[in-house]
C-alpha cells in the first residue's frame, strides 16, 4: 500500500511510480469520503465501485506510469451540474431528482480519456445559482475549515472535497464566480477560463454567456494540468474557441519576468472587510517583492458589474430553465384536486420543483425580457457590460494581469445571508466582472484571517492567456504556500501527519 | 423607471415563467424583487449613449461544419428519463384540449 498521505496528483503519480495501483489511490480517497462525507456533505453521489472498476482499468492498462498521461488514476470529484453517463446529474435540483445522462459532457469524455478517475458528484447551489451551496435540495455543505460556516458556492462541494483532501481536484462551473470565490473561501486554488476556452457541452446551463467549467485543486501546478486536459475547441460546442490551448503545465517552469499588475484601488476602498485588506495588501508585498511593478488601474465601471450581472445572468437563466417541465426527465408534480390539464401540470411542477432561489431569477429574468422592460434593463446592461469590458481592455494596454481580492469577505455563517438575496449578491463584487467580459480569472490561497480562515487573492489575465495568469500564481505560491496547511477536520481520517501541530 | 412592484405584478411575471406561485410566495418575491429592482436603478445613471450592447465575449466569427449527418440519442435512451414515457415510443403528456 502507498503511505496514506497523498494530497496532490503530483505525490499520487509518485505513489505510482513507486509501484501503489489506482485501485490502491481510489481506495485511500474513498475511505477519507467514507469518514468525513457525513459531516461535511461535499458529495452527494459517491462513485464507489464504479469508481474502483475504472481505476482498475486504469492499471490494466499501463497509463498510471505513462508520462503521456498526466490524470492516469488520480481520483476527481465532479459538480453535479456536469453530465455524466450512468450517474446521477441533478445541479442539486428537485426538478432533476433521479436524472441520469445518456451521454458524458465533453470535459468527462476527456477527463476519461485520460484515465481520471470519477469518484463522486459534488454538491451546489442550485443549477448554480448562489454563493454558498445552501440552496440545494440535499441540505448545505460545511467549510472544512469551520463546519458553522458556509463553503462559498455555487461549486462548495468541490471546493470542500479539495479543501478537505477527499479529492485532490475537482471540476466546478462559473457563471459569476462559482469556481473562485468557494476557491477562496476554501483556501484552494479555482480557474475560471476564458469563455470558449473549455467546452460548456453537457454543462446544465445556467447563463450561456457566462457559464464556464474549470479546475479546482490544491496547487496551481495541478490546475494547470487540469485545465490542459480539458481545454480546447469541440465541434458540440459552437462557441468553443479554436484558440491554440499552449502547454500550461510546462508554462509554470518560467515565472514572468518583472510583471506589472494592475489594481484597482479606488474599487477596493468600500465594503471589504479589514482582514481580507490585510491579507491583500500582504500578498501585494510579497508580489512587490518578486519583482513585479504594482500600478493602479481605475476599471470605472466596475462598480457597476453587480447589478448588470443581476440582470443579465437571470434573462439567461429564464430562457434556459424553460426546458424543465415535467416532460422529458426529472420530476413531475402530481395533478392537483379537479385540475389534470397540461398547463397546471407544468406550473405546479415547475413551482414545486425549483427552490427559491431559482424561481427569484427565473422571474427577475423574464421580467427584464417583457415587453416594456427590455430596453430598460437587458439591452441597458448588456450596453454597461461593453463598458466593463473596454475598462479592462484599457488596464490590458499596461498591465500583465489585474490583483485584487476574490471576496471582500471571509467565509461566513452558514444561514447568515440566505435571507437576504441582494447583500448575498453583494459578495460577488469582484468576481462577477471576469464572466461579463469573458476574460479568465484565478483565485489562489492568500493568506489567513487572525481567526485562521483562509482568504483569496485573485488574479484577472487577458483573454486566452491563463498561462499568465498560473505562472503568476505559481510564483505567489513558492513564497507563501498556504495549501500546505489544512483544515482541522482533513486530518481526522486521512493519517495526513499535520505540519503545524 | 417602474413604479413599485405589485402581487400582481408578480402573479403575471410567474404566469409567463409557468410558475404557480402559493401565496406566501407572492408576498415574499413581490418585497424580495421589488428590492433588486430598485437596486437595479443605479444602471439608468450610467450615460450608454451610443454604446453597442455585448451579448457575448465571443470576439471569433463563427466557424462552419459539413452537415453530415452523425447517429442520434437511441430512443429508448432519450424515454428513459421520463416522467411517464406512456409506452410507446412516446412522451406521455397530460390532457390538451378538454
Amino acid at each position: 500500500m502507498p503511505a496514506p498521505d497523498v494530497q496532490t496528483t503530483a505525490d499520487i503519480r509518485a505513489a505510482m511510480a513507486d509501484g501503489a495501483t489506482a485501485v490502491e489511490i481510489c481506495s485511500i480517497y474513498l475511505a477519507r469520503v467514507a469518514a468525513e462525507n457525513d459531516a461535511i456533505h461535499a458529495f452527494t453521489h459517491v462513485a464507489g465501485e464504479q469508481a474502483l472498476e475504472d481505476a482498475a482499468a486504469v492499471d490494466a492498462s499501463g497509463q498510471g506510469r505513462d508520462a503521456a498521461f498526466p490524470l492516469a488514476g488520480v481520483p476527481i470529484a465532479i459538480k453535479d451540474n456536469i453530465s455524466t453517463r450512468g450517474m446521477p446529474t441533478t445541479a442539486s435540483s428537485r426538478i432533476l431528482a433521479g436524472f441520469v445522462p445518456p451521454y458524458d459532457a465533453t470535459v468527462i469524455e476527456r477527463l476519461r480519456a485520460a484515465g481520471a478517475v470519477i469518484i463522486g458528484k459534488t454538491n451546489c447551489d442550485e443549477f448554480a445559482m448562489g454563493s454558498t451551496t445552501e440552496h440545494s435540495v440535499s441540505g448545505p455543505t460545511r467549510n472544512p475549515w469551520d463546519l458553522s460556516r458556509v463553503p462559498g458556492g455555487s461549486s462548495g462541494g468541490s471546493a470542500a472535497a479539495v479543501a478537505a483532501r477527499l479529492s485532490p481536484i475537482a471540476l466546478g462551473s462559473d457563471t459569476g464566480g462559482s469556481i473562485r470565490q468557494p476557491a477562496a473561501f476554501c483556501g484552494i486554488v479555482g480557474l475560471k477560463p476564458t469563455y470558449g476556452r473549455v467546452s460548456r457541452y453537457g454543462l446544465l446551463a445556467f447563463a450561456s454567456s457566462l457559464d464556464q467549467i474549470g479546475p479546482f485543486a490544491l496547487t496551481v501546478a495541478d490546475v494547470a494540468v487540469l485545465l490542459a486536459a480539458i481545454a480546447g475547441p469541440d465541434p458540440a460546442d459552437a462557441t468553443s474557441s479554436a484558440e491554440k490551448v499552449p502547454s500550461f503545465p510546462a508554462s509554470l517552469g518560467e515565472p514572468v519576468a518583472h510583471p506589472t499588475i494592475g489594481v484597482p484601488w479606488k474599487l477596493l476602498e468600500d465594503g471589504v472587510d479589514a482582514d481580507v485588506s490585510t491579507a491583500f495588501t500582504t500578498a501585494i508585498d510579497i508580489l512587490r517583492s518578486q519583482g513585479a511593478t504594482i500600478v493602479d488601474v481605475p476599471l470605472p465601471h466596475a462598480v457597476y458589474a453587480v447589478p448588470t450581472y443581476y440582470v443579465v445572468a437571470p434573462a439567461e437563466a429564464s430562457s434556459n430553465l424553460a426546458r424543465y417541465d415535467g416532460v422529458r426527465f426529472g420530476f413531475r408534480a402530481p395533478a392537483g384536486p379537479n385540475r389534470s390539464d397540461l398547463d397546471t401540470m407544468y406550473n405546479l411542477t415547475r413551482d414545486t420543483g425549483f427552490g427559491d432561489e431559482v424561481k427569484r431569477r427565473i422571474m427577475l429574468g423574464t421580467y427584464a425580457l417583457s415587453a416594456g422592460y427590455y430596453d430598460a434593463y437587458y439591452v441597458k446592461a448588456q450596453q454597461v457590460r461593453t463598458l466593463i469590458r473596454r475598462d479592462y481592455d484599457t488596464a490590458f494596454e499596461r498591465v500583465d494581469a489585474v490583483a485584487m481580492p476574490t471576496t471582500p469577505t471571509v467565509a461566513f455563517g452558514l444561514g447568515e445571508r440566505s435571507a437576504d438575496p441582494l447583500r448575498m449578491y453583494a459578495g460577488d463584487v469582484f468576481t462577477v466582472s471576469a464572466n461579463l467580459t469573458g476574460l479568465p480569472a484565478l483565485s489562489v490561497p492568500g493568506g489567513r484571517d487572525p481567526s485562521g480562515l483562509p482568504v483569496g487573492l485573485q488574479f484577472v489575465g487577458r483573454a486566452f492567456d491563463e498561462a499568465t495568469l498560473l505562472r503568476l500564481a505559481a510564483n505567489y505560491e513558492r513564497d507563501a504556500p498556504c495549501w500546505r496547511e489544512f483544515p482541522p477536520t482533513a486530518a481526522l481520517a486521512s493519517g495526513i501527519p499535520d505540519p503545524t501541530r | 423607471m417602474p413604479t413599485r412592484l405589485t402581487p400582481a405584478d408578480v402573479e403575471r411575471i410567474a404566469a409567463l415563467a409557468h410558475l404557480e406561485l402559493t401565496a406566501s410566495e407572492t408576498e415574499r418575491f413581490t418585497r424580495q424583487l421589488g428590492d433588486i429592482l430598485t437596486y437595479f436603478d443605479q444602471l439608468q445613471h450610467i450615460d450608454t449613449t451610443g454604446v453597442p450592447a455585448t451579448t457575448n465575449p465571443v470576439t471569433s466569427a463563427p466557424v462552419m461544419r459539413e452537415d453530415t449527418p452523425t447517429p442520434s440519442l437511441p430512443r429508448d435512451e432519450a424515454l428513459a428519463n421520463a416522467p411517464d414515457p406512456g409506452g410507446h415510443g412516446l412522451f406521455r403528456v397530460p390532457k390538451v384540449i378538454g
